[in-house]
């Protein structure tokens, strides 16, 4: 993304073209990491780029190429969480994100696959099919954000914005070898972002570098009145320097690297911990006590939220109805049953019964007071580091057909990134080697919270350093 | 006596009088076109956020000082899950634990005894939208301008032992809403809407009876019935021998009875948790200071101040503070003519009458305290006669003219001249010889004939008091 600002300015590439090869490139990849390629609007938006770059406009973003995931509202432009029952949804709105990237003069060129909803870890639960790895087809992206992370690999895009509710941008960026940033909660607003757990969800920026991804970030972020969650307080630019390692102190938490760790996934990130110390960094061994309750407190408080955020969708005013039944009941019934895919399902079902009475305090209540213990778990721990390094996923890339029977074993893979979203601090993934199959491993570090800078210019520091992240599939 | 009494606690739904709804800035107008008043927020679009309209819990503050209620320092919001069509984003969004107010009271008068009446909680809510259904076809229609509108929820104690008790508790709260600027106190458009939690137990018995929940009573006479109806109900149900089924009733007015609802096993599980798009709500203390030293006068303090400060009967004051509006609208008459008790007699049945010939309250009817005052004051002086009045202040409302400009156009000013109605006296005297000599005779009843053929020969002009003293006079002779 940086590159392709620096050439227009140079004259050797021109939005429209660089435009025309994305389209060219997504037409031709076959990975389904689109569900809606806005072909004419983005012809538009690159030529007026074309016009501001001409008249002198220095903004970084100005004819960049953009891919949204699709639970992110964009005005006029067809917007569908990779769900049939929002399959025909068209916004009368524009996210806050989208509102900041069209000012900046950013392309929006589609809009991403996910997994519905953003539930999921593979892409298989969208309703339009699930996205290929670049890597190797045959594999999966990852996920929730996988289509963002597939496009932004394989060229289709300069960078892309997805959303992390467990971990659906490091994930996804982990298994498709890019730089994606869950950031600190409150420091992206929410508005227009088709809420799925709205105590977790974050929009994240995803790109080839951390440079890029930083750039994506200091875009998007800012105090919006209309999402009461954001933060109101100064946002200071990202600088691109890189950060001075020297005297830094990484925190390396036990349980990061314990069972169910693969062995190719340890070793690269130990590596990447060992190249941190050789750079001036100190690593120093920390405590997460509370950590191996995270997918539980996960599961309780994301699918009860989901199962009241996801009550809209009824068929009364917009997205898919059943209007041929016989009445109210039915008519909500049909709708949600084939309106809903399994997973999605399942999720409303877990939280349903999460909040119902005389259950509350035994799981929705207590998943909250843990999830208060896990954030205290991190506020000590940085008392004693500035940052925590560990993998952000256990395994590389596994295959589109692997354990679509087994969801609990897929919810066991978002164990080293659902801590970060219960705690609302800023985590990142960015590619740090390759495993024995040859796909991506991702290093995850996090700080606290509204410390993006570190972790962001951390990541920069070590791709100064290192080559993983210039590799393409 | 009966050997039961009721147990009757009380759920008033407010609507306030924010310009614009609670979680957007859609205005919050009653009437306009159908979806006019709404945007994505209050109509539950994907990905729209709600934002507090902080106005919302001023009012909230102001109301639960005027009950005395202790105001919660950390506010947060709930999410109140349940589906209908009316309800756009498939839950409310409301406080559940820890509202804003609780612990207050307010204190009722029926038949003369004062009771205190506990006030359990406040808190704020949105409004939901309303269904409106096409009876000559299988469809129905939402209209979204309610939705999102705000509302505050005043829960009673079980405290209240009749109907009576209920209406005055009504009656009293709606007037502090309305003096407090808080709502319009409305029934009809739906500001003010009430649910009952309804038991009976045997008299003196420290046990609650199993309770009915009862929806649907939107005007005090109907709350009345509804309660007696259920009261009645309750009670031979028990006399029977048989049970109460716990339910959800609706008042059905027309027929004058409960219908059920739903039963308990129908019940809704809402399942409430805090609402994660909104952050707690810190109230400090000078927020509360505020709000305080803004407070106006309660309705209760002004009745005992017109009282104490214009010499009026309880009655009167009573009916004088009905609406904030009148109130001020009599202490403006007050201040322009002291005359307090002659102003409150023509507000409570003159101007009463004209305000509901013209269907209007005292802000539309056209008749200035200035105007009224005029009025008043030429009666007073016994320049027109009260019957002349009564035709004056009808033209008065209908005209925008002054009392003294209608009675020049009439020619309608009293005659109290004595010579004049010397000579009009003579001409009746001369014309009615009988009646004249049965008077001489003794037979002083014949006073008022004369007087009123006296009315009648100056076509109501003459002042009767003034007419009188001079037929008795020349009979005299």
């Amino acid at each position: 993304m940086l590159d392709t600002a620096r050439r227009y300015r140079k004259e050797d590439l021109s939005p429209e073209s660089q435009v025309t090869a994305r389209l060219e490139a997504i037409r031709r990849s076959g990975l389904n990491a689109f569900v809606t390629v806005d072909e004419r609007g983005a012809r538009l938006q690159a030529a007026g780029a074309a016009e501001r770059i001409a008249e002198g406009d220095e903004g970084l973003l100005l004819g960049i190429p953009v891919a949204v995931k699709d639970n992110i509202c964009t005005k006029d432009l067809r917007t569908t969480c990779s769900s049939t029952i929002l399959s025909s949804f068209v916004p009368p709105y524009d996210a806050h994100v989208i509102e900041l990237l069209r000012r900046q003069g950013a392309v929006i060129i589609g809009k991403t696959n996910l997994d519905e909803f953003a539930m999921g870890s593979t892409t298989n639960t969208s309703a339009f099919g699930p996205t290929k790895n670049p890597w190797d087809p045959s594999r999966t992206p990852g996920g929730s954000s996988g289509g963002s992370a597939a496009a932004v690999a394989a060229g289709l895009c300069d960078a892309a914005l997805g959303s992390d509710t467990g971990g659906s941008v490091r994930q996804p960026a982990s298994f498709c070898g890019i730089t994606g940033l869950k950031p600190t909660y409150g420091s992206i607003s929410r508005y227009g972002l088709v809420a799925f757990a709205s105590s977790l969800d974050q929009i994240g920026p995803m790109g080839r570098s951390a440079r890029d991804t930083a750039v994506l970030f200091d875009a998007i972020r800012g105090y919006d009145p209309r999402d009461s969650t954001s933060s109101p307080g100064e946002y200071t630019p990202t600088s691109l320097d890189g950060l001075d390692l020297r005297g830094i102190r990484i925190g390396v938490p036990g349980v990061f690297f314990s069972e169910g760790l693969s062995r190719d996934v340890e070793r690269s990130v130990r590596f990447a911990v060992s190249l941190f110390e050789e750079l001036g960094a100190e690593t120093v061994p920390i405590e997460l006590p509370h950590i191996r309750y995270g997918v539980a407190v996960y599961y309780i408080i994301a699918p009860a939220e989901a199962s009241s955020n996801l009550a809209r969708y009824d068929g009364v005013r917009y997205g898919l109805r059943k209007a041929d039944e016989k009445d109210l009941f039915d008519m909500y019934c049909e709708t949600r049953a084939q309106g809903f895919g399994d997973e999605v399902k399942r999720r409303i079902m877990l939280g349903t019964y999460a909040l119902s009475a005389g259950y509350y305090d035994a799981y929705y209540r207590k998943a909250s007071l843990v999830r208060s213990l896990i954030a205290e778990d991190f506020r000590r721990a940085f008392t004693r580091c500035d940052m925590i390094a560990g993998p952000t996923v256990p395994v590389t890339a596994f295959g589109i057909d692997e354990m679509v029977d087994d969801p609990l074993s897929i919810y066991l893979l978002d164990i080293y990134t659902i801590p970060a979203n219960l705690a609302g601090i800023p985590a990142l993934s960015l590619p740090c080697g390759f495993g024995d199959n040859g796909m991506p491993i991702g290093l995850q570090l996090m700080a606290p919270a509204f410390k993006d800078n570190v972790i962001l210019g951390a990541a920069m520091t070590f791709q100064d350093h290192t080559r993983f992240h210039e590799v393409r599939p | 006596m009966s050997a039961y009494e009721a147990v009757i606690g009380l759920e008033v739904h407010a609507q306030l009088l924010t310009d614009s709804k609670i979680f957007c800035g859609c205005s919050t107008a009653f009437g306009g076109e159908p979806n006019t008043n709404t945007c994505p927020v209050c109509l539950g679009m994907p990905g729209v956020l709600p934002v507090l309209n902080r106005k919302v819990v001023d009012f909230g503050i102001r109301l639960g000082l005027a009950l005395d209620c202790s105001i919660e320092r950390r506010n947060i919001f709930a999410r109140k899950n349940y589906f209908y069509p009316d309800l756009p984003k498939g839950y409310q969004i409301t406080q559940f634990e820890n509202p804003l107010c609780s612990g207050g009271h307010l204190d009722i008068s029926v038949q003369g005894a004062e009771k205190r009446i506990g006030i359990r909680r406040i808190h704020m809510e949105e409004d939901a939208g309303k269904n409106v259904h096409d009876e000559s076809r299988p469809r129905s229609y939402i209209d979204f301008n309610r939705s999102g509108v705000p509302l505050l929820e005043i829960v009673t104690e079980p405290d209240l032992t009749s109907s009576e008790e209920a209406v005055a508790y009504l009656r009293e709260l709606r007037l502090i809403l309305m003096h407090l600027g808080v709502s319009d106190g409305n029934m009809e458009e739906g500001s003010f809407r009430c649910d009952a939690n309804i038991s009976v137990r045997p008299r003196g018995s420290g046990d609650f009876g199993t309770r009915t929940e009862l929806k649907n009573m939107n005007s005090f006479r109907n709350v009345q019935r509804a309660l007696d109806y259920e009261i009645r109900r309750h009670v031979s149900i028990r006399e029977s021998g048989a049970l109460v089924v716990q339910e959800t009733l609706l008042w059905d007015a027309s027929e004058g009875r409960t219908l059920s609802m739903r039963s308990k096993e129908e019940s809704h599980d809402y399942r409430y948790f805090p609402e994660p798009d909104l952050v707690p709500v810190a109230i400090e203390e000078s927020w509360i200071e505020r709000i305080r030293k803004s407070m106006p006068e309660l309705p209760a303090a002004r009745r005992d101040r017109f009282v104490r400060q214009y010499g009026l009967p309880p009655y009167d004051a009573d009916q004088l503070t009905q609406t904030p509006a009148m109130a001020d609208y009599y202490e403006q008459c007050v201040s322009l003519l002291d005359a307090p008790k002659d102003i409150s007699n023509w507000i409570m049945s003159e101007l009463t009458r004209v305000m509901n010939e013209q269907g209007t309250d005292i802000r539309g009817v056209g008749i200035t305290p200035a105007m009224l005052v005029g009025l008043v004051s030429m009666v007073k002086s016994s320049r027109i006669s009260g019957l002349t009045a009564k035709e004056v202040i009808t033209k008065m409302a209908s005209g925008g003219k002054t009392a003294e400009e209608i009675v020049r156009d009439l020619g309608a000013e009293q005659v109290s001249d004595e010579d004049e109605l010397r000579g009009v006296v003579s001409g009746i005297i001369e014309a009615n010889p009988k009646e004249s000599a049965q008077y001489r005779a003794g037979k002083t009843q014949l006073l008022g004939f004369f007087v009123g053929e006296v009315m009648k020969a100056s076509r109501g002009r003459a002042n009767p008091k003034v007419a009188g003293n001079i037929v008795r006079e020349m009979l005299k002779q």
